[in-house]
């Protein structure tokens, strides 16, 4: 018989269809077979597996629109092993592997080796994006149509896709497929630098990423988007004025897409400090009034979703001088209770940081059944306990590289278990 | 000496230009007068007649650009009506632009000629020419402007087998964005009443093309449904590199002419290709030698009657002024 397990007493959300109430639901084999108030008020099933949620919020997986996997090529950062095991830690059940590997995912015996890898893992849904461009060269389209019929879940160089007329030409053949083109926004000839650019990177004396590298590129594309009708997302927005410039070009009616990554909108380029290179990131950590206005976007939904923007790197990469150290912070462990710090500051509404972290990714990767709570649908679920307090600590994370820019920091909410098509994948062991 | 087609017709009245330099400019009576005269000269052709309507006249082809098949049939065009001509091949990179090919013009034009027939990488060059010389001036393809010839033929080649442009769907599939094949024969399939759609992906279409009056399909699915003719155009292979295409692989996936992709076209639907083919890349070799429904050896045979007719029309235009 299939097997059954019913989640008892729990707070059931699904911020797709806005639902808050307290309820049961029931899994049989992968899929949701029904939820709801008092589904289960005579008791689970014969049979069942019971899960006693005793009112902690059970809602969709959470959808990871972008992060490294380490494979292949960079397997001393992270397998796909050990990355499976940090999201499913963090709550995730579904996530976009970057492109920008070694050798690069553009073609389609890269694309295969990620399924098959995800397939042997079997713990959390590993979508792949392909290369735009060949070798992330920025030179050469891809097989955008062979690779998307292959599976590719979108197209993305992981850096940015610099060359106007080559983006262009992208955002118009992928508009043909029906494919999306992420970007990392960032003009490569404004964005020598380590850090951003202002008054600590002069202290410091680093050269400086100044945000009119992301504003720049940013407008440029959009402009780009209007020509073409290409899709279109903009990934890790870090700038005032870039949330400026999407809230304006979603009031005329283009239709992008974008997202931010905890750091931005909870660090600023302050906690940069002494040369602390866990605190390098691309985009660089910005001024506070930066910081202020992506939590603004993320209220008024001008920024969709927020990502993980898992990039894990070992010690030795982090333990050099700042201009030299490598780009990036693992990000798995620490994206729901990150977002939910905003929902405990009342910044944001628990239902729209839920949103950005479950069924909007899912519908901007094309994911229509991912991020949300259906019957029938698959059941990829995570119960958390959003109030419970703990302090990161990056020894202590799942991921295979530990550098963690939110070691040491308090945080409040907690996954208690994960569980992908009706599988359990992870269990609180406290 | 063969009856004059032309006299037959009585029709000479009815085509005023001086030149022919484009698609765009010609009414339909106007391509219906050219393309009957050229069915006359096909069945001229084929009986293996020769005329002397031309002769004593002097036609020089000067082309700018490499071309065998289009020289060779305005060759054996003028020829066949009895013209002398001769073939001016000009290396493109030894003559500058600008007042060359002024000059050139005005060389050429001391000497006394009655028709030029030019090719020149330049949009606009026959025009240029033909603003400085007294004798006609034959566009036979200008840069990714027009190829007036080679819409003609293709008219001439439907009209014999369907009857009737007007009111066909006439699907053009590839690289629009570089072709002056395609623009000729937008405009002139538009002035006879057919229905045009343009295929190919949104990389090898120039802007704006919707404005031609041609509806756009980036689906070979959606774009041959029901078409009664499929016509392909050539893609030059440096096209493939990765800036227009990403592979040749890709693009005959999703472009090239298969039986498969053409089972959604109308039963029968003729196929069409200006030349030189690359089999395998925008067209299936099983499709492209269908003796059934490919005409493209077809096109070929009608494309020197076409310009017979053009030379005609032209050269004897230009005695009557």
């Amino acid at each position: 018989m299939t097997h059954r397990t019913a989640f008892l007493n729990a707070r059931l959300i699904d911020p797709a269809t806005g639902m808050d109430a307290v309820g049961d639901l029931l899994v049989e084999g992968s899929r949701i077979a029904d939820f709801g108030p008092g589904l289960l008020a005579n008791g689970a099933p014969e049979g069942a597996e019971r899960v006693d949620c005793a009112g902690l919020t059970l809602s969709p997986g959470l959808v990871d629109l972008r992060a490294a996997v380490g494979e292949p090529g960079f397997e001393h950062n992270e397998t796909i092993q050990t990355a499976s095991r940090s999201a499913a830690a963090g709550g995730i059940t579904a996530l976009a592997a970057l492109p920008n590997t070694d050798p690069v995912i553009d073609d389609l015996a890269g694309l295969e080796f990620i399924a098959r890898r995800a397939r042997e893992t079997k713990r959390v849904k590993i979508f792949a994006y392909a290369a735009a461009t060949r070798e992330t060269a920025g030179k050469e389209l891809t097989e955008i149509g062979l690779l998307a019929e292959a599976g590719a879940i979108g197209f993305t160089d992981g850096g940015p896709i610099a060359d106007p007329a080559l983006m262009r030409r992208l955002l118009a053949y992928a508009s043909a497929f029906g494919q999306t083109i992420f970007q990392h926004p960032s003009e490569p000839r404004l964005a020598g630098g380590v850090m951003n650019a202002g008054e600590m990177a002069t202290r410091l004396g680093l050269g400086g990423i100044p945000g009119m590298a992301e504003v720049i590129m940013l407008e440029r594309d959009l402009r780009l988007v209007e020509m073409t009708g290409g899709r279109y997302h903009a990934a890790n927005i870090s700038t005032a004025e870039s949330v400026n410039v999407i809230r304006r070009a979603k009031a005329r009616g283009i239709r992008i897409t974008c997202d931010t990554a905890p750091p931005y909108f909870a660090l600023t380029e302050r906690d940069v400090g002494d040369y602390r290179t866990f605190f390098k990131l691309s985009p660089p950590l910005r001024s506070d009034s930066d910081r202020q206005a992506i939590v603004e976007g993320l209220a008024d939904g001008t920024i969709d979703a927020i990502t993980s923007d898992h990039q894990p790197h070992d010690q030795d990469s982090k333990r050099v001088p700042f201009a030299q150290a490598a780009f990036g912070a693992v990000g798995f462990e620490t994206l729901l209770p990150l977002a939910l710090e905003l929902v405990h500051k009342g910044q944001l509404p628990l239902s729209r940081a839920l949103a950005a972290l479950t069924h909007i990714p899912a519908d901007i990767l094309g994911l229509k059944s991912l991020g949300r709570l259906t019957k029938g649908g698959p059941a990829d679920l995570v119960l958390f306990d959003a109030d419970r307090p703990w302090c990161v600590e990056a020894d202590k994370l799942a991921s295979k590289s530990k550098n963690c820019c939110f070691d040491r920091r308090p945080v409040q909410g907690m996954v208690m278990r994960t569980v992908v098509d009706g599988r359990t994948v992870f269990t609180h062991a406290g | 000496m063969a009856t004059h087609p032309h006299d037959i017709d009585g029709r000479a009245e009815t085509f005023h230009h001086r030149h022919l330099l484009g698609i765009t400019g010609l009414t339909a009576p106007e391509i219906n007068l050219l393309l009957d005269l050229a069915d006359r000269y096909v069945d001229q052709n084929r009986a293996g007649g020769k005329s002397d309507i031309l002769a004593g006249r002097t036609i020089v082809n000067l082309f700018f650009e490499n071309s065998t098949r289009t020289r060779t049939s305005f060759e054996l065009a003028a020829r066949r009506l009895g013209a002398d001509c001769i073939n001016m091949s000009v290396d493109g990179s030894s003559v500058k632009k600008g007042e060359t090919l002024i000059d050139t013009a005005m060389t050429l034009n001391a000497m006394h000629l009655d028709a030029l027939v030019v090719r020149h990488q330049e949009s606009g060059a026959p025009k240029l020419l033909a603003d400085k010389v007294n004798c006609a001036v034959l566009n036979a393809g200008d840069g990714q402007h027009e190829h007036p010839t080679q819409a003609l033929l293709d008219a001439l080649t439907i009209r014999r087998r369907l009857g009737t442009l007007k009111g066909l769907t006439v699907a053009i599939c590839g690289d629009i964005l570089h072709s002056r094949v395609a623009r000729s024969n937008i405009h002139l399939l538009n002035i006879m009443g057919a229905q045009v759609r343009v295929v190919a992906p949104p990389t090898l279409l120039p802007s704006a093309i919707g404005e031609l009056s041609v509806e756009v399909h980036h689906s070979m699915k959606t774009g041959l449904k029901d078409a009664d003719i499929v016509m392909m155009l050539r893609l030059q292979l440096e096209r493939m590199q990765g800036q227009f295409l990403p592979s040749q692989r890709e693009y005959f996936r999703f472009f090239g002419l298969d039986y498969d992709k053409l089972a959604v076209a109308k039963p029968g639907a003729l196929i069409m290709h200006p030349g030189p083919m690359n089999r395998g890349v925008e067209i299936d070799s099983l499709v492209a030698d269908d003796i059934h429904r490919s005409v493209i050896l077809q096109q070929v045979e009608l494309g020197v009657a076409v310009r017979m007719a053009c030379l005609d029309l032209l050269v004897r235009n230009g005695t009557n002024r």
